[in-house]
């Protein structure tokens, strides 16, 4: 029942609205996992971040990919953790720093361990539109006993300019994905950081298609 | 619905079969060739049965939804302006009133009012989103970024309502309906597209603005024009109102004026570097990869008929 709920409003609404409204240029969308354990970390601009996310996989692998968001945003309410669970099926998380680190984790983990597709927004919020925030070390502490499982990154652009922190106004705008190598933590913390901010530098060029009179200035 | 003018339905026939040759070319280069990459071909020629069944389905519905998808067209092909030309984050509002430009002047079009279609956007919109952002309060890069969303606004709202207009020109030909002029003038575009590109790759060799486009060359220009002018001068009173010598002269019109829609279009996508303008299209690129030139000959053609065939 949640599974086709959350297929049909994928299929219903989300998919058309972003053919319409928003319009994706996807860059090696064959990176993309099939099927878990596997991590996605992605740049966050806009609310728009998961839903154009978890419409890149097929109906029939949706299910399996869970984003993790913010227990304080999207558990606020009675309607928004209504739709939040069911709906999109997230992983809540605390930001707040309520409960311990592996507390917070735990949910994560049973979702890998289940065999879903887990997105993660590294940067913990979202931040200035077409610029990223230090990245925290949250995926890292995630995956490092179990550094098998791989993950991959994906940098947005342009979606913080359709739909930006704050605001309630979508204007329409082409906005580009970029996926990026699967990789994996390794043992070293700094290192691995070190060797996502690169991939995620890398992904940025690819969407240099955008450009912004804000950066001229 | 569904009353098809003799004269369209032919052509109609005539490029389904056109397109049939072309993927059956396809196929057959495939098997004589199976070591080649055939797969931008393929894509392209996939788009082509896409983008031409949509528009003759949408077309032979009704003149409105005729309108309605060239309303669509204006749309997307604004959206892909707003996505690769520089602007302002805090311009979202300014573009979100450009977008809303788009209803207001197809509406003038369904109505059939001449004057408002004509200057909506170079006189209230154009005066309009100034204004708007004089509200923002932000004054920095002020006219850079007033000038762009103006350009832009004029390009995919302004020049292409000119094919829906084509739509409601009372009917010069009635064995062509009010459908010929449109296929007339998008067709000979392609045509041109297609024939500059044929004869450059054939006699081409001085490229005529080697700093924007090196592909465009003199003999692509003139072999090309040659071609299209000829064409025009033969299918322009069969779909249109027009005689054969107003035709081929409509026919140089839009060879001219197509090679600088593209041109322009391409020194856009270089002063920006980029290749294409979006994805939409596979094989192609970006809706105005398509649109270009006719963003330029829609107008000029649309006012060249009403001028002198009437």
């Amino acid at each position: 029942m949640q599974r086709w709920l959350k297929v049909l409003f994928f299929l219903l609404i989300v998919k058309p609205v972003i053919v319409l409204v928003i319009g994706l240029n996807v860059f090696q969308r064959e990176r993309l996992p099939r099927r878990g354990p596997h991590v996605l970390v992605a740049n966050h601009n806009s609310h728009l971040d998961t839903l154009v996310l978890m419409s890149l996989f097929s109906w029939r692998d949706l299910h399996r990919v869970r984003p993790v968001a913010a227990a304080d945003y999207f558990l606020a309410n009675r309607w928004l953790a209504w739709f939040s669970t069911h709906v999109l099926d997230i992983i809540p998380i605390r930001r707040d720093g309520g409960g311990s680190r592996r507390d917070v984790m735990a949910d994560c983990r049973a979702a890998l361990a289940a065999g879903d597709i887990v997105v993660l927004f590294p940067e913990g919020s979202r931040g200035r539109p077409e610029s990223m925030q230090p990245l925290k070390k949250g995926v890292f502490h995630l995956l490092k006993e179990s550094p098998q499982i791989p993950l991959t990154p994906v940098m947005l652009r342009g979606l913080g300019r359709a739909l930006p922190k704050g605001e309630a106004l979508l204007v329409p705008r082409n906005c580009d994905v970029a996926v990026g190598e699967p990789m994996r933590v390794g043992r070293d913390s700094t290192e691995f950081m070190a060797t996502l901010e690169t991939a995620f530098e890398i992904l940025a060029e690819q969407c240099r298609a955008s450009a912004w009179l804000d950066d001229w200035q | 619905m569904f009353e098809i003018a003799p004269h369209v339905e032919t052509v109609i026939i005539a490029v389904l079969a056109l397109l049939c040759v072309a993927s059956l070319t396809r196929v057959w280069l495939g098997q004589r060739h199976p070591a080649g990459d055939g797969l931008e071909l393929k894509q392209r020629i996939r788009s082509w049965w896409w983008m031409i069944g949509l528009l003759f389905v949408v077309l032979l519905l009704s003149r409105n939804a005729g309108i309605l998808f060239f309303a669509c067209l204006s749309y997307l092909a604004l959206k892909e302006f707003f996505s690769i030309v520089p602007t302002r984050l805090v311009d979202r509002r300014v573009l979100f009133w450009a977008y809303l430009a788009i209803p207001l002047q197809y509406l003038w079009i369904w109505q059939g009012w001449y004057g408002m279609f004509s200057i909506f956007v170079p006189v209230y919109v154009f005066l309009f989103l100034p204004v708007r952002m004089l509200l923002l309060g932000d004054s920095q890069g002020f006219i850079r970024a007033a000038g762009v969303i103006h350009w832009m606004t004029m390009l995919a709202i302004y020049c292409l309502s000119h094919l829906a207009a084509l739509l409601t020109l009372p009917v010069l030909n009635p064995v062509a309906g009010y459908l010929g002029p449109v296929l007339f003038v998008l067709f000979i575009t392609q045509f041109n597209d297609v024939c500059q590109y044929v004869w450059g790759k054939r006699i081409g060799k001085r490229p005529i603005l080697p700093q924007v486009s090196p592909n465009k060359t003199w003999g692509g220009f003139v072999g090309g024009g040659l071609t299209v002018t000829l064409c025009a001068g033969l299918v322009g009173p069969y779909l249109t109102g027009m005689t054969w010598p107003l035709a081929l002269a409509a026919g140089a019109l839009l060879a001219v004026c197509g090679f600088f829609g593209d041109v322009v279009i391409s020194a856009v996508k270089r002063d920006l570097g980029i290749k294409d303008t979006g994805q939409l299209i596979p094989g192609h690129g970006g809706i105005l990869d398509r649109l270009d030139s006719i963003i330029y000959t829609a107008p000029i053609f649309f006012h060249f008929y009403r001028y002198f065939a009437y």
